[in-house]
């Protein structure tokens, strides 16, 4: 029941951030400079055409009554159209969303699946040669950009060694269309097929790689320092001069408390990483969402860059409720204070 | 004294840390007897917290290094026996009561989890096996033998749940889990107010007394060495200065450091230091 009421609370606070959210963009969007049916109709268009874009996109209108518009399509799950593509601005998300989505997923998993242990490894062997090692590896983990990690992960991986692909999310001979939830990853395991499913770990494998390097050396890095701030807590100490054995006492009573700050950190990343992956996706032609804003963003094209930041401040809300969840269920001090 | 549960005969223990080598403590030697009430007093930095970790073996090493000197355990040497025999004496024939009630719980699992682990891990070290619903009611017993009113609901309660009363009697409890003979109790309830803590000491005393356990109360507060010891040791820069029955201590202090020592404590009533100049 107190669950429930947090969770409600929670809600109703996004809902007013995505409210100021629409605002704060819909304004930017209007003050830069550029004119978005100039831009699209490109420099050989007349004066009447540009005037006659301009009406159908109503952007002679008032300011509020445009906003109210866009309101009203929002309400209505429309977000109008893309001058970029000429499509649907939902079709365009609808179908990019989904691959950039499947991409920092797996870009997160392997951040923490590699952070995690590594950052217990060298606070156990604090100030030993595992723990210099992690700590040089996560440097330089977390200073490469992101850029600079997928092309060399591309040269070495795919022109080199030829083990995986560099491009795209499925080879082209493969004929598949991902139509449940649009992570080929699940799609073909739904639909029993397994060489796509491994075909899409593939592809995903080195985008995701390039792109989890930063995210996993923050994660190491605070997981090692949570971790060595716990070990010396009294109840550590305690656990010992009970005879509670190492392991129980590192991957039990240290590492469950440890676990708040890098699930912090892993949700910040998770809902940055929808807006930031944008320079992986270009380098792997990743049809992916952050790629689609940039271009959009570049061209003017309101409707697709509201549709964008929307969507990827919905998917930042939801992101930080369910870690908000996980963190209360981690630490149930979180949990009862925040019942009271 | 051959027979007692616990002999510390010439312990020096030094610390290096940045090259810098300090002798914490010189030649430390203390008899616990069985079924003994001692106290260990000191001010902070004496020695006596190193004392009480080296008899547990908690002393990390590195830094800390021990030079010299034998802690015997019925008659068996802890230094010089093997980790494993060691372990098997830790938290089980010897075990601690810890001082701070607030730190000293870890905050993420239940009172159960908590008590349920180190009593899984001790009948390990035994030998003995226990299902986990005779653990439980084990961890109940003891709960209820710290005068917990409702032992199944503390048990199911994050230490953030309870009062630190409360929590210190679960500290209590746990050292008690595996039918300790001996029972080193680091300044217990120091982090509590008065009344509470004065509670906790009379309990630990009971407990003591009822079950014929040894006790090493670790203090730097005379009124606890008062209350719950018939022999105190008086420790001040890593050697024991003094040693004798509570009584005559408080009566005749033969120390200077231990004058200074009880002269230091202040008193509500009557006759006190600055009397002259009032």
């Amino acid at each position: 029941m107190e669950f429930l009421l947090f969770l409600l609370r929670r809600i109703l606070w996004s809902i007013l951030v995505l409210v100021g959210l629409s605002i704060v963009i819909f304004a930017i969007a209007r003050v830069v400079p550029g004119d978005p049916a100039r831009m699209a109709l490109g420099p050989t268009a007349t004066a009447e055409q540009v005037a006659d874009l301009q009406e159908k996109l109503g952007l002679n209108k008032p300011i509020v009554e445009q906003y109210g518009l866009f309101i009203a399509g929002l309400s209505r799950g429309d977000l109008g159209r893309s001058l970029l593509t000429e499509r649907p601005v939902n079709d365009d998300i609808r179908e990019t969303f989904a691959a950039t989505f499947e991409l920092v997923l797996m870009t997160i998993t392997i951040a923490f699946v590699l952070g995690v242990p590594l950052g217990v490894a060298a606070a156990r062997w604090k100030d030993r040669w595992p723990d210099t090692l992690v700590r040089i590896l996560a440097i330089f983990a977390a200073v490469t950009p992101s850029f600079f990690a997928a092309l060399l992960l591309q040269i070495l991986a795919g022109y080199v060694l030829h083990i995986l692909p560099t491009t795209g999310r499925l080879p082209h001979n493969l004929d598949f269309v991902a139509q449940v939830t649009g992570l080929l990853t699940v799609d073909s395991l739904l639909a029993g097929r397994l060489d796509v499913f491994g075909e899409a770990l593939r592809h995903l494998l080195l985008p995701a790689t390039a792109l989890a390097l930063a995210t996993m050396g923050q994660i190491a890095r605070i997981t090692r320092s949570s971790m060595i701030d716990v070990a010396s807590q009294d109840y550590i100490e305690a656990s010992r001069a009970f005879g509670v054995p190492e392991p129980i006492r590192v991957f039990k009573y240290m590492l469950r408390p440890s676990f708040v700050p890098p699930l912090t950190i892993l949700g910040l990343e998770f809902a940055s990483l929808i807006g930031n992956a944008f320079v992986v996706e270009l380098v792997f032609a990743w049809p992916g969402m952050a790629a689609y804003g940039i271009r959009t963003i570049l061209q003017k094209d309101l409707n697709a860059v509201m549709g964008v930041v929307m969507v990827s401040g919905v998917f930042f809300v939801i992101v930080n409720l369910v870690i908000d969840v996980l963190v209360g269920f981690v630490d149930p001090r979180v949990r009862i204070r925040g019942s009271r | 004294m051959a027979d007692a549960l616990l002999s510390v005969r010439n312990l020096s223990v030094q610390f290096t840390t940045y090259g810098q080598t300090n002798q914490v403590l010189h030649g430390v030697s203390l008899d616990v007897p069985a079924r003994s009430q001692i106290a260990l007093v000191g001010e902070s930095g004496s020695g006596k917290t190193v004392t009480m970790r080296s008899i547990m073996g908690l002393l990390r090493t590195p830094p800390a290094k021990v030079t010299g000197g034998e802690i015997l355990y019925d008659g068996r040497d802890l230094l010089t026996m093997p980790d494993r025999e060691r372990l098997k004496l830790r938290g089980t024939a010897m075990s601690m009561v810890f001082q701070d009630p607030m730190s000293s719980l870890n905050p993420v699992f239940t009172i159960a989890d908590q008590m349920g682990t180190i009593l899984k891990y001790a009948d390990r070290r035994l030998g003995r096996s226990r299902n986990g619903k005779e653990r439980m009611a084990r961890v109940y017993e003891v709960l209820g033998q710290v005068r917990m009113r409702d032992p199944e609901r503390v048990a199911r309660s994050y230490p953030i749940m309870l009062s630190g009363g409360m929590r210190q009697r679960v500290l209590i409890a746990m050292a008690l889990l595996s039918e300790p003979k001996l029972l080193i109790a680091d300044e217990p309830g120091t982090a509590l107010d008065v009344t509470t803590q004065a509670q906790i000491l009379k309990l630990l005393k009971d407990l003591v007394e009822e079950r014929g356990l040894a006790l090493l109360m670790i203090t730097h507060n005379l009124g606890v060495v008062r209350e719950t010891s018939n022999y105190v040791y008086v420790m001040n820069k890593g050697v024991v200065v003094e040693h004798r029955p509570t009584a005559e201590l408080f009566e005749a202090p033969r120390d200077d450091y231990t004058k200074a020592l009880i002269a230091a404590v202040p008193r509500l009533t009557g006759g006190t230091r600055f009397g002259a100049a009032a």
